[in-house]
């Protein structure tokens, strides 16, 4: 970024902390953005002549002497059709080696749609991962993350979720992504020939954390054009927004806010909100969706960035490690997907919500009966049913390698239920007992 | 007027250097080039008033201008709110151009232009007061009372009323002089401050009516009444937006008042997608007719959020006045709160527990005391009743915003996440889950005479039936299937029927959605002769697979038309089964 003759150039500040500084100035906008010894930094308080900037790349090395450009503008990317296939840092600046991308210049974190100007996201994104699409089916204009421990292949399950999707625009945005994990999306997205559709905002471990603050906002910038203006569908997938929250402490920690649970700013909720509710389906065929992830800590989710997240996407989806079948899965019990009722039965078979719900049921009989069994008790006859159907359950339909249509999964869960069980015990309305029941029973 | 600067800028936050009096909550108007953000004052030191901006604060600068407006945040009354989409400062979010929500763009909540067909109630020379009907116009189908201003103090009589006939909301319909003479005008449209409560009416007496609301877990064993309070504390993905919007759909009340605060915009596209479609059953008209809603929803402006629960509360009070029965529905009021504690560290306030500000226990039982069933002065009632969602951080049940609610609201609907991990819906807890109204008498009399004579001992038999089941299941777990006498599988299976048959519900089936009270009643008396029966065993196996065959009809019987033939014939074979078991 260069600066002009005619700004005024400012060399005394003030005071530094590890993310922000302060310097006497005038005539500055809220948000607007500097350069702080060539680094980038933000507005984020002004009081009197006292302006607080937060510095994206970290104050370490700054000297109290150090040149301050207020740019007159908040943060913006220049959208057109030439970014897609292009990777970007958090600044919008290309790291491909390629050209500047032309267009006009919109600022990023820009207005919400008006609720009533949005259409109900209604047309399901199949992923050929029953685990996915039988009991936590995908809506264009969803936003949902995974839970996830960090040692947990959700990265790769995003990708193949991505690719399935039919999108017209796949927009990655990594925040702290490790040096490897960006280059395995390169290189899946390469493999699968997807690259023009793929646009990247990447800051690595590598890059200051800070700078993490701009990835949600870029990627979002960008699909907005896309949507909007070309009315495509984008997915936007946002790894790893823990690491998003943390920046966001660091920022509001060395502003002295009292902090809300966890230390996390008590406008958590807010931020990420603001981000997550970008999410939407236009009534003119283009649309949002995100899928986020939120890795845990040990698995507790009620860890304030989950917990907030919780509370603000349309559901969630748990990986978990089955070790009957020594596979990962996408968990029944924890997943969800809050849309899911705007799709199935409607773009899947009618049975569909009788079927995910009852081999839910039975699978939590199964789970109750492995309590039984690990404290010591003897099994029913029943359980000892729940349990087999359990693992083929499992192995056939919730195991991420997994990859069938959505006609199959419901026949094939239904193959389980006749194969275990008698229909009263699986308890389904009659109507489609009488019409899928393998041998007509 | 009184005016000022911008002198300081935190977020949304902004300190205005003043040039004369303001006062607490009065609005003002922020000139940023050519648009004004509205803000609300929240605190004035000496010369320096604080003020939360309900817009984004984005390039605001030190030295930008800023007028009073000398009023508190107000809403507009009049006819015309009825099927509205507002936002949390009662903008028309309908009125507003493009897909995007432009900051400043202020829209008007009713119809300056549009002609309303005025019927009279009053005439000359009558006595009259804040909240007397003088006339009436019909909204939707609903007979809209235009009223004396709730501003107006004292007595009045009528000087002149206008004939029947076809006036704009700006007409004047009728001119009252006060105790001194002087005279002024009433319009159809009034103004009153969100953050006081619209009193014009005589009594609030304890409620006591029953507010049928089809739901069962509530009806059938947690009644609330009409006026009544309400909320629903519970872990994300629990359920609280899928039972509110239940309640809004099949709730017994004139009028709906959905307050989306702070929470998802897709939610909100929901009812506005459904509700033009859905039938209201009684009366016979859609349910988006009966309805309003405030959306301001997670994204939209913080400070606009934590106005949108008031700017509800006052238009539920205004249709109250009219003598109408609404049912006010906020989800979130966790978001309320946390807009609270957002404005509160900004100003690096002395933080209470959580950083939620010290007085929040205050600031929610007060909210919640503006619900209620009154008399009117005319002698009609009315009733607002109100029922909360709560978004308990970490689904921790002991933090403030669930434990001030606690104190506040009398029926309390714990969602468990426990239930709903095993899809067991509605999750309310039917054992932590409670409703004061159960010990009001006026209440158990109603119950009496106008549901059965047998209802409230039914609910606490059920109760019972619940606890003791969960002992039993307990005591299976400890001591193993085997290790426990098969009476105890008998009763842990008895409470399970009326768990998967009374309680769970599914809020997506047509017919299963709803269910009114006397089906409720038939089912109950059904159920409860069952557990009732003496039933035959000779191992918990046999208890265990027998059961599940009877909770399998039954529930084919709720998926059924009432009384169809369908339902009869599940009904038969639920007694054949029976009829293996029983000892005579
Ligand atoms: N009565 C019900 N019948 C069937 N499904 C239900 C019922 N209640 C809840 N669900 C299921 O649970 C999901 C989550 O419900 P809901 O969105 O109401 O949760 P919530 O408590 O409002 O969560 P949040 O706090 O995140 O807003 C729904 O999408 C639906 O799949
Ligand atoms: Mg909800």
């Amino acid at each position: 970024m260069e600066t002009q003759a005619f700004q005024k150039i400012y060399t005394r500040i003030l005071q530094i902390t590890k993310a922000t500084i302060s310097l006497e100035a005038k005539g500055v906008g809220y948000d607007e953005l500097a350069l702080v010894g060539g680094r980038l930094a933000q507005v984020v308080k002004i009081i009197g002549d006292l302006v607080t900037l937060q510095v994206f790349g970290g104050t370490e090395g700054i000297s109290t002497s150090a040149e301050v450009v207020f740019l007159g503008k908040a943060p913006g990317l220049k959208v057109s059709d030439d970014l897609a296939g292009r990777f970007f840092n958090a600044y919008g600046e290309p790291i491909d080696g390629g050209p500047a991308v032309e267009g006009s210049e919109v600022e990023i974190g820009g207005p919400s749609v008006n609720p009533v100007q949005r259409k109900k996201p209604s047309n399901m994104i199949f992923t050929g991962i029953a685990g996915i699409d039988m009991n936590n089916s995908l809506v264009t204009g969803q936003k949902i993350p995974f839970f996830a421990d960090p040692d947990q292949p959700y990265n790769q399950v995003m990708a193949i979720v991505a690719l399935r999707a039919k999108a017209d625009k796949i927009i990655l945005g990594g925040m702290g992504l490790t040096n490897d994990d960006y280059l395995f999306y390169r290189n899946i997205f390469d493999n699968a020939g997807a690259l023009d559709r793929i646009i990247s905002f990447v800051n690595t471990t590598e890059d200051p954390p800070v700078e993490r603050l701009l990835i949600p906002d870029m990627a979002l910038t960008a699909a907005e054009y896309f949507a909007v203006e070309k009315n495509e569908t984008v997915l936007v997938l946002l790894t790893d927004m823990t690491l998003y929250a943390d920046a966001l402490s660091i920022v509001s920690n060395r502003m002295d806010q009292i902090p809300s649970k966890d230390s996390m700013p008590g406008s958590l909720y807010s931020d990420l909100a603001k981000i997550y509710e970008k999410a939407v389906q236009f009534p003119s065929g283009g649309s949002i969706t995100i899928i986020a992830v939120t890795t845990l800590s040990g698995g507790d989710i009620t860890h304030a960035i989950p917990d907030n997240t919780g509370y603000i996407t349309e559901g969630q989806l748990f990986l978990r490690r089955d070790t009957d079948i020594a596979k990962v899965i996408v968990d029944p019990f924890r997943s969800l997907s809050r849309l899911k009722q705007n799709v199935i039965g409607k773009d899947t078979r009618h049975d569909h919500a009788q079927v995910m719900n009852a081999a839910i049921k039975l699978y939590a009989e199964a789970a109750n009966a492995k309590t039984k069994l690990e404290n010591g008790f003897d099994l029913s006859e029943f359980d000892v049913r729940a349990l087999d159907f359990a693992r083929e359950y499992s192995n056939d339909l919730l195991a991420i390698d997994v990859n069938i249509g959505a006609v199959e999964m419901l026949d094939n869960t239904w193959k389980l239920f006749a194969k275990y069980f008698s229909p009263a015990e699986v308890g389904i309305k009659k109507e489609f007992v009488d019409k899928f029941w393998p041998n007509g029973k | 007027m009184t005016k000022g600067t911008v002198t300081g800028i935190i977020a949304n936050l902004v300190i205005v250097e003043v040039d004369g009096p303001v006062s607490q909550n009065e609005i003002c108007f922020i000139q940023l080039g050519k648009t004004r953000l509205m803000a609300e004052v929240i605190k004035v030191i000496g010369k320096n008033a604080y003020v939360q901006v309900f817009e984004s604060t984005r390039n605001l600068r030190v030295g930008n201008l800023v007028e009073f407006a000398g009023h508190m945040l107000e809403v507009s009354l009049g006819p015309g709110i009825l099927s509205k989409n507002y936002d949390g400062l009662q903008n028309d979010l309908n009125k507003m151009e493009g897909v995007f929500l432009k900051r400043g763009e202020y829209t008007n909540p009713l119809e300056d232009d549009k002609k309303w067909h005025f019927k009279p109630l009053a005439k000359a020379g009558d006595l009259v007061e804040a909240g007397t009907w003088l006339g009436e116009v019909t909204e939707n189908w609903i007979p809209h009372k235009i009223m004396v201003p709730f501003k107006f103090q004292g007595k009045f009589t009528i000087k002149t009323m206008v004939s029947a006939g076809e006036y704009t909301i700006h007409e004047t319909i009728a001119v009252l002089s006060d105790s001194e003479g002087k005279e002024h005008k009433v319009t159809m449209v009034q103004k009153w401050p969100v953050k006081i409560a619209i009193r014009a009416y005589k009594e609030k007496p304890r409620p006591f009516n029953m507010m049928e609301t089809g739901i069962r877990c509530i009806d059938s064993l947690n009644p609330i009444v009409e006026g009544g309070t309400g909320f629903t504390p519970g872990p994300f993905g629990t359920g609280k937006t899928v039972l509110q919007h239940a309640l809004s759909k099949h709730a017994e009340a004139d009028m709906i008042v959905v307050a989306a605060c702070g929470e998802r915009a897709n939610e909100v596209v929901e009812i506005f997608t459904e509700f033009p479609e859905l039938d209201d059953p009684r009366s016979g008209r859609k349910l988006i007719e009966r309805t309003t809603i405030i959306a301001n929803t997670s994204n939209m402006p913080v400070a606009a959020r934590e106005a949108s629960v008031y700017t509800a509360m006052t238009i539920a009070e205004y249709y109250r006045s009219m003598g109408l029965r609404i049912l006010l529905l906020a989800d979130s009021t966790s978001r309320w709160a946390q807009a609270l504690r957002e404005m509160s560290n900004r100003m690096e306030e002395l933080p209470g527990q959580d950083a939620y500000p010290m007085d929040l226990p205050a600031i929610i039982s007060n909210f919640y005391s503006r619900a209620g069933y009154v008399y009117l002065n005319n002698g009609q009632t009315g009733s607002i009743t109100f029922i909360g969602a709560v978004s308990p951080a970490g689904g921790n049940l002991k933090e403030p915003v669930t434990e001030s609610t606690k104190k506040a609201a009398r029926c309390f609907y714990a969602l468990s996440q426990q239930r709903a991990d095993s899809k067991r819906y509605p999750a309310v807890d039917p054992i932590e889950s409670y409703s004061k109204y159960l010990e009001y008498d006026e209440f158990i009399e109603y119950l009496n005479e106008n549901v059965s004579k047998e209802w409230l001992g039914q609910l606490l038999f059920a109760k019972n039936l619940l606890i003791r089941g969960k002992e039993a299941y307990e005591q299976i777990n400890i001591l193993g299937d085997d290790g426990v006498p098969v009476d105890y599988h008998l009763r842990f299976w008895k409470s399970e029927v009326f768990d998967f048959v009374i309680l769970q519900q599914d809020a997506f089936d047509k017919i299963d959605s709803s269910t009114p009270i006397e089906r409720q009643k038939y089912m109950m008396d059904k159920v409860i002769s069952i557990t009732k029966t003496n039933l035959n065993f000779d191992s918990f196996e046999e208890v265990n697979k027998y059961f599940r065959r009877i909770i399998n009809v039954l529930k084919q019987m709720n998926y059924s038309v009432f009384l169809s033939e369908d339902f009869r014939k599940f009904e038969a074979e639920l007694e054949e089964i029976l009829k293996e078991r029983r000892i005579s």
